[in-house]
């Protein structure tokens, strides 16, 4: 963990913070804070990643610029936060990846798809493609199973392997005990704080949105991107099931469990999306680090990518245009996993890493 | 009384509201309000918001810009009401005899009870109206600093407080006017015609039919200081709003209000002397006097550190040091008291030895040693409990320290500069129970009422009790909008 500018801005913040103990109201970081009297490099890195950047602090500060002591603890935290994913990054080459991340992700989900449309093209010929499939198994005869599963397995568990990396990293910086990491109760407590995004509610009354009111906007869009991502998931678990326990194939009827999961989930990846979208271009960019907005918009785009054509997919998969948008929908949700480590989805994994700390620490307070 | 101002929020004003709401055109200095509010605290809030709802027309005038907006209640954390039993934002009763006795305990007797007693029965109410104008509290946290049955904590501070009275401003249509400083009043025979104010470069003269004076002390007025305190007040630090210069107070006085209170009267605590000259609020304030042994600048102490609990003491600490040369002092500490007090926001200025100490601070170092080893021979053997008077003592040393006294021996050592903090002042007009100012020949003015700290010298004539300020802002108030409303609608 290299020390930077940002961390020492941190711990200048998290000094006056502890001082002052006006927003212990809010949200898990102040809580956390006042448990500690020194501020290491390892503690602003935990309490950056604990802070959901509802802005309530911000709002609520009798210290924010123009006052001298210039006080803005969601900036200061969403670019520490920022240089939490580069700095445990894994392998440490891709760290590049985080310098212009929309350019990088933007890149690297138009090759997956073009190389996936190509390879579909060029393997199965243009009739197989723009032919109609129905049936068990339709979509196989564009892109066998075999082929899909192996192929988005590996990106999949590379980036699960390189955030098992980063968590390791992470969490020894921040000097916590290996055995809160495993301990039932916190992954329980952390995993409800994350269900229902306790902390980005800024102590009950909600985020700072567009400017010192308050609003339900930005949470609530958060909660339809995120259900919406674990039903997806849901739904490819269900499917993977149905296949290699029940032998029954893809495509199934429009009220299966994987299509309706998917069905829902991906209209949450398309609508909550679009929803953060408008909310970022509204809101009042002094609490904001405007710098990396990049990184969350490309992410946001790729969550609407990979629903919309994953919607179109089950829209058309009885027609002539089902060949193509498998193969752009597989080649998009490629660019997504590969991607994963190395973008936005980095802060679901430190975000629940610092909530399994902090309800460690609170039950042990 | 406090019956006819809920009525007046609850069944009239939405009324009101609906006849007259978006209907006012932008602020204006041409056209007379209903109600003119000076000032936008705490207690201009009260009054602007309890008269806007009962249908009065209202403009607020404040000095600040948007971003310093609400006077020293942008500083606040809680505020001090009566209540019969716990709520979801105190632990426990807190009955209006007991508020008395507190208020009567640290104002020694130096207040008007009569007042004092009506406040105290009429700030029952006042949490609820705050919330109902849309005041968020938090729930009594660990960090709520002894006061958590007496006292509601705003979620956010005052500062939160602040934006949600000026959202409700907006949403209801009374008038902002930023940046617009009031220069002087114009009153005949204890009426008020119009106030002078000056904003964007002009002078302008506005009329309104009532006025309600919430525009704070003086205490950023350093010349004003000086006639209580001499040039001892230019070594002083201004805790809240540079903005509190008492102007309209000033105008009052000089146009034969009643005076109510001292002009050293005020609320002084010691603070870090490197805090800024104004607006430093809560974080600067210095808790480890008590664990400590504090010198001034010859190296001397002056006062017993360890008299009591550090909450009783704080607020007397700023007058201590007020009198010391150059009015600094040095509160040093060895490693073994960190962090049995609140931490610091400055780093202490920390030293080995105590004769490097003492190089820091720039004192005469074989005499602060000298210090230092006479107070640590004088300490005697006793159980050292932080969070209670544990009767550690010094034996033959004047002055001498009663309670936590233990050697200053492992380093390193710790110091902290001290300086005169003033957080508010008590000079101001003298108010009846509707508010309303009293004039020099007994009457109350026709259409002037007053409210906050401009006032709260009837209540507060010295010492302090935490959240007193927000209960009487909140309390006189509403009495002053409702009071000016009714009388400018008639």
């Amino acid at each position: 963990m290299p020390a930077t500018e940002t961390l020492e801005e941190a711990k200048r913040l998290m000094q006056i913070c502890n001082a002052c103990r006006y927003c212990e109201g809010y949200c898990a970081v102040f809580p956390a804070m006042t448990k500690r009297l020194d501020f290491t490099d390892g503690d602003v890195t935990y309490l950056a990643n604990l802070c959901h950047g509802c802005q309530g602090c911000y709002y609520a500060c009798q210290y924010a610029p123009p006052h001298e002591f210039a006080v803005n603890v969601p900036k200061t935290f969403a670019e520490l936060r920022a240089e939490t994913y580069r700095d445990y990054a894994w392998p440490g080459i891709f760290k590049g990846v985080f310098e212009g991340n929309a350019k990088w992700v933007a890149l690297i989900t138009v090759l997956a798809t073009l190389v996936t449309v190509f390879l579909t093209y060029w393997i199965q010929g243009a009739d197989v493609v723009g032919g109609v499939h129905t049936g068990p198994g339709a979509f196989y005869k564009v892109i066998p199973h075999n082929v899909i599963v192996y192929i988005a397995s590996v990106p999949f568990f590379l980036a699960m392997i390189a955030f098992i990396v980063g968590i390791i990293m992470f969490w020894r910086d921040i000097g916590a005990k290996a055995s809160d990491l495993f301990s039932i109760p916190n992954l329980i407590q952390a995993s409800k704080d994350v269900g229902k995004m306790t902390y980005m509610a800024g102590g009950g009354h909600e985020c700072n949105y567009p400017d010192d009111n308050f609003s339900h906007g930005r949470r609530h869009a958060h909660q339809m991107t995120m259900w919406g991502f674990l039903l997806c998931f849901a739904a490819t678990s269900v499917a993977t099931i149905y296949h290699y326990v029940f032998g029954w194939e893809a495509p199934y009827g429009y009220f299966s469990i994987p299509v309706i999961l998917g069905t829902v989930g991906g209209i949450g990846i398309v609508f909550g999306p679009i929803r953060l979208l408008m909310i970022k271009k509204k809101a009042d960019p002094a609490p904001q680090d405007t710098k990396r907005h990049g990184m969350d918009i490309a992410f946001l785009w790729m969550l609407i990518l990979t629903g919309i054509t994953g919607l179109a997919l089950l829209a058309l998969r009885e027609t002539a245009a089902m060949g193509l948008l498998l193969a752009v929908h597989f080649g998009i949700v490629l660019g997504l996993f590969i991607t994963f480590p190395y973008g936005k989805m980095a802060h679901a994994v430190y975000r629940f890493a610092a909530l399994i700390r902090f309800a460690g620490e609170r039950r042990t307070s | 009384m406090l019956t006819g101002v809920k009525t007046d929020v609850t069944i009239i004003a939405p009324v009101m509201i609906l006849v007259t709401e978006h209907k006012l055109p932008p602020p204006e200095f041409s056209r007379s309000y209903d109600v003119l509010v000076l000032g936008a605290g705490n207690a201009a809030m009260a009054a602007a918001l309890t008269a806007r709802r009962a249908g009065a027309s209202v403009l607020m005038v404040e000095s600040a810009n948007k971003d310093l907006r609400g006077g020293n209640s942008r500083h606040v954390r809680n505020i001090r009401y009566t209540h019969k039993a716990a709520t979801d934002y105190v632990t426990g009763g807190y009955e209006a005899a007991e508020y008395m006795t507190d208020l009567m305990r640290v104002t020694d007797g130096n207040t008007n009870e009569e007042l004092s007693r009506f406040m105290i029965e009429a700030s029952e109410t006042a949490v609820d109206w705050m919330i109902e104008q849309g005041v968020t509290f938090q729930p009594p946290l660990s960090g709520t600093l002894g006061l958590a049955r007496t006292n509601a904590f705003f979620l956010g501070g005052g500062k939160a407080m602040m934006n949600a009275y000026f959202r409700t401003c907006e949403k209801i249509g009374v008038a902002v006017v930023y940046e617009a400083e009031v220069e002087e009043l114009e009153i005949e025979d204890g009426r008020f015609n119009a106030a002078f104010v000056r904003h964007g470069g002009e002078l302008h003269r506005v009329e309104a039919r009532t006025v309600v004076l919430s525009s704070g002390g003086f205490e950023s007025n350093i010349e004003w200081l000086k006639e209580g305190w001499g040039e001892a007040a230019e070594n002083f630090l201004i805790r809240g709003t540079p903005m509190n210069t008492g102007k309209v107070l000033r105008a009052m006085l000089n146009n034969d209000a009643k005076q109510i209170g001292a002009v050293d009267q005020c609320h002084a605590v010691a603070i870090d002397g490197r805090a800024p000259k104004f607006d430093g609020g809560i974080s600067t304030r210095v808790d480890c006097v008590v664990f400590s042994v504090v010198v001034n600048k010859n190296a001397e102490r002056f006062y017993d550190e360890g008299e009591d609990v550090w909450p009783r003491r704080y607020a007397i600490w700023g007058r201590l040091v007020a009198k010391q040369p150059d009015q600094i002092a040095y509160s040093i500490i060895d490693s073994k008291s960190r962090g049995l007090f609140m931490p610091p926001v400055f780093p202490p200025i920390k030293a080995d030895t105590i004769a490097g100490l003492a190089e820091q601070l720039e004192l005469d170092g074989t005499k602060l040693e000298k210090t230092i080893s006479e107070f640590n021979d004088a300490v005697q053997p006793g159980d050292f409990v932080h969070t209670e008077l544990d009767g550690c003592h010094t034996e033959g040393l004047e002055p001498k320290k009663s309670n936590w006294a233990r050697k200053i021996d492992t380093p390193p050592f710790y110091a902290f500069p001290v300086k005169t903090g003033i957080t508010f002042t008590y000079l101001g007009v003298e108010v009846n129970k509707q508010a309303q100012v009293l004039m020099n020949d007994g009457k109350p003015a026709a259409n002037i009422w007053a409210a906050g700290e401009i006032m709260a010298g009837n209540v507060l004539g010295q010492g302090y009790a935490a959240g007193t300020g927000m209960a009487i802002g909140t309390v006189f108030g509403r009495i002053a909008g409702e009071e000016a409303a009714r009388h400018a609608r008639n």
